[in-house]
């Protein structure tokens, strides 16, 4: 009984030393030198400015930027957590309801032949992180008509820029193909900034 | 949905071309030979001895075995309660925490001390990185190398040709830490970094975003508890959003490879106990019944996913897929997951003990998020928390040769050793413990009037599920959760200012965790004990074979037969309900 107690307490420091310090820090080390961007959160800029992280999605309002998918949230970065709605949830269904009236009429002017049966689901639902970068091609074909009217360019070149910043599935395979909202506003701006 | 079924095909045959490999190597680490990293680890071993104080050769029997893991966690779970309570007065931490209440630590300490990793907190607003790397990541390794140990004794005492020591607690430990789990820690975690999960120590960024509103982005040593979360099935997210938040989980390919990590040391388990019991056919038989399971998990959960929830359809939402858009319940998924990830994920994380998520189970189907509440009613046994999924399913297995035994009318007997009332008494135990203590614990739960505060959905199937879960999850030392259900009452602001704990729901979950994790590791090393004291008969005309189809049948039959008759009431409440009727709340 000694004889545990005091190997278990010989233990409890080294352990603590040895995985709770030296692998932590061995592998901040390591990550910093050999992939210092990716290990301090994947940052884009803009404008010679950092303006986020490409893994972090962000709120967009207004009619002359993609809009990114509803969140419990408000793409907080510090502070998450999940919707928690219900699959027989009244409420559940209240937003989403407003959330695909608020979508149609947004987008509906200016993509004439826009249907309800045709609003993809990620459109009008809240995801799991709250910051959920991507946004489905589907969603991001309708939006681009506002955006290219809005900003004056060819539907074309709106189009181009979406393909420019989908991400396919990993390797070809893993994953479902998403198109980066801040990745795709940035390069709006870019390609025709507002006035 | 073929895309989908590629992805799962793909997981599941790479899952079976790793079980042989990585259960050799593990195998001959359990038995002390070398294997390639001996050169390098032997002499860190012998110096973790002599430090440590500890000599290997001495072998322990069952009571002195479960004396040194027992004080051992204990002297741990102190250890890590004292980090949490004084979180605020130590290093690394920037962004100047404070500790969160006595409650929920004592809470989320029997957790992690436990494998759990059962969460009342969010990670990035409560904890210090030193609680994270120091405090909880430390116990990540630990109780995970504990589970393994046990089931290594559990084995050594079927094989052993009457003894009476099933190997020592303190090398079971050190050879785990150093031959498995690092190593591949390591690897995880620097694949992790390279395709964007975060590693750092700095200050939260508050960035000025494209639109100039706000964002401030958590940062943290993110990647090095990810990989030995996922490897030691522990699940407990540095993130509150866990596996789904970008930093911890980036990418399709991250999602595949952390998947593998879940479940490559309890597959690689069944594989070296097939080579350590000498016949490789044993360790596939209970492989099988396994994978059985697990496969009809995934089916079932990406079926009722795809197909969408009442609340969607009610608001007149089309869920078919379409070229460009998944379909399907998106509601508390992310998109570079879809529907297939989102529900391999889920399926995977419940039949072993990981608990991580990458969705939100609470938005599941009625249907899709029944299979969470089957595979925990089915105590994790199919693949399982690493180690603790092969022992207790070789209590099943021993029943099930009892049962069989007595169908035929034979004296029922496991790879030679004879299966007698001692054995049976300690397995029907180990068997029971965890489903009684989930019943139990959910009933006072629901039936007590200050639980009601922990409960989100209110009184309506989802609410009752809620708690339910809490208690199937803590008890099996899972961790995931449907997670509106809370112990804890925080602010929308980091660092547990004003924050409160709700001490019932905290402390119930506490010692349901520890209960129903240590009451069952007495009982398999009991039976550990029982059985290396037995001789061993050569197998006769009458011998049950163990090791073929019609075995593997009895077994799943049994699994589902316990995990039905035990919860089928209780889950019908809750998940069905919401499935079958399709009414709104």
């Amino acid at each position: 009984m000694k004889r545990d107690l005091l190997t278990s307490l010989l233990t409890v420091v080294v352990l603590t030393l040895v995985l709770g310090l030296a692998y932590p820090l061995v592998i901040t080390g390591i990550a910093q030198v050999v992939f210092p961007g990716r290990a301090n959160g994947s940052k884009v800029s803009f404008d010679g400015k950092v303006v986020g992280s490409k893994l972090i999605g962000q709120e967009f309002k207004g009619r002359a930027y993609f809009h990114s998918r509803p969140s419990a949230t408000e793409y907080s970065g510090d502070v998450t957590f999940f919707g928690n709605a219900g699959p027989n949830s009244a409420e559940l269904r209240d937003a989403i309801r407003a959330n695909l009236t608020a979508f149609i009429k947004r987008e509906k002017p200016c993509d004439r032949s826009l249907r309800r049966e045709q609003v993809p689901v990620d459109a009008v639902t809240e995801s799991a992180s709250g910051v959920d970068p991507q946004i489905s091609e589907a969603n991001a074909r309708i939006q681009s008509h506002r955006v290219a009217a809005v900003r004056g360019l060819p539907l074309a070149r709106v189009e181009e820029l979406i393909s420019d910043h989908t991400d396919g599935r990993s390797l070809g395979v893993f994953g479902e193909p998403g198109v980066n909202v801040l990745q795709l506003n940035i390069a709006l701006e870019e390609a025709a900034p507002l006035q | 949905m073929a895309e989908g079924w590629l992805q799962i095909g793909l997981f599941v045959v790479v899952l079976v071309a790793l079980t042989k490999p990585v259960g050799i190597y593990m195998a001959r680490v359990f038995t002390g030979r070398p294997v390639f990293l001996s050169r390098l680890l032997w002499p860190i071993e012998r110096f973790a001895y002599r430090v440590l104080r500890v000599r290997p050769e001495e072998g322990q029997g069952w009571k002195e075995y479960a004396r040194s893991l027992i004080v051992f966690s204990l002297v741990f779970w102190i250890a890590l309660y004292l980090i949490l309570r004084t979180q605020g007065v130590q290093p690394f931490n920037p962004q100047g925490f404070n500790s969160a209440p006595w409650d929920v630590n004592f809470n989320t300490t029997s957790s992690f001390v436990t494998n759990t990793n059962w969460q009342y907190y969010g990670g990035e607003a409560t904890m210090t990185y030193f609680s994270q790397m120091a405090g909880l990541a430390v116990q990540n390794f630990v109780s995970a190398a504990v589970g393994i140990a046990v089931v290594v004794a559990l084995i050594r005492g079927i094989v052993a040709r009457s003894g009476r020591a099933i190997g020592n607690f303190w090398e079971d430990l050190v050879r785990t830490l150093l031959y498995i789990l690092l190593p591949l820690s390591i690897l995880g975690a620097l694949f992790l970094v390279s395709q964007g999960v975060i590693q750092n120590l700095g200050h939260y960024q508050a960035i000025h975003t494209l639109t100039g509103g706000q964002q401030v982005l958590a940062q943290g040593p993110v990647a090095s508890q990810e990989a030995i979360k996922e490897l030691g099935t522990n699940g407990g997210g540095f993130f509150n959003v866990n596996s789904a938040f970008p930093f911890e989980n980036p990418s399709g390919l991250t999602n595949f490879v952390e998947l593998l990590l879940i479940l490559v040391i309890p597959a690689g388990l069944t594989y070296a106990y097939g080579r350590m019991v000498g016949s490789q056919r044993q360790g596939w038989a209970i492989f099988s019944a396994m994978f059985v399971l697990f496969v009809a998990g995934v089916v079932v959960v990406y079926m009722a996913e795809q197909h969408g929830s009442p609340a969607q359809h009610a608001a007149g939402l089309h869920t078919a897929a379409f070229d460009g858009s998944t379909g399907g319940n998106m509601v508390g998924k992310d998109q570079r997951f879809g529907i297939a990830d989102s529900s391999l994920w889920t399926a995977v994380t419940t039949v072993t003990s990981c608990g991580a998520v990458n969705a939100a189970f609470e938005s599941l189907t009625g249907i899709g998020g029944a299979v969470p509440f089957i595979n925990l009613g089915f105590s994790e046994v199919v693949f399982g928390g690493v180690g603790a999924g092969l022992y207790s399913m070789l209590l099943y297995v021993l029943l099930a040769v009892f049962i069989g035994g007595l169908m035929v009318g034979r004296t029922p007997e496991y790879l030679g050793k004879k299966i007698q009332a001692r054995e049976i008494k300690l397995v029907s135990l180990g068997v029971l413990f965890t489903p009684l203590t989930v019943l139990l614990s959910a009933g006072i739960a629901s039936a007590a009037p200050i639980a009601k505060q922990s409960i989100y959905a209110g009184t309506n199937p989802t609410g009752f599920s809620e708690t339910l879960y809490a208690y199937l999850s803590q008890a099996n030392n899972n961790g995931s959760a449907f997670a509106g259900y809370t112990g804890f009452v925080q602010p929308h602001a980091p660092g547990n200012v004003g924050a409160h704990g709700l001490s019932f729901t905290d402390l119930l979950g506490g010692v349901v965790m520890l209960g129903a994790r240590f009451a069952p590791i007495l009982f398999v090393l009991a039976v550990a004990g029982a059985l290396a004291g037995k001789k061993v008969s050569p197998p006769g005309l009458g011998t049950m074979r163990t090791d073929n189809p019609t075995f593997v049948f009895l077994l799943v039959g049994i699994v589902i037969l316990v995990g039905a008759l035990t919860f089928f009431p209780a889950i019908l409440l809750g998940p069905v309900a919401n499935g079958l009727s399709g009414r709104l709340f």
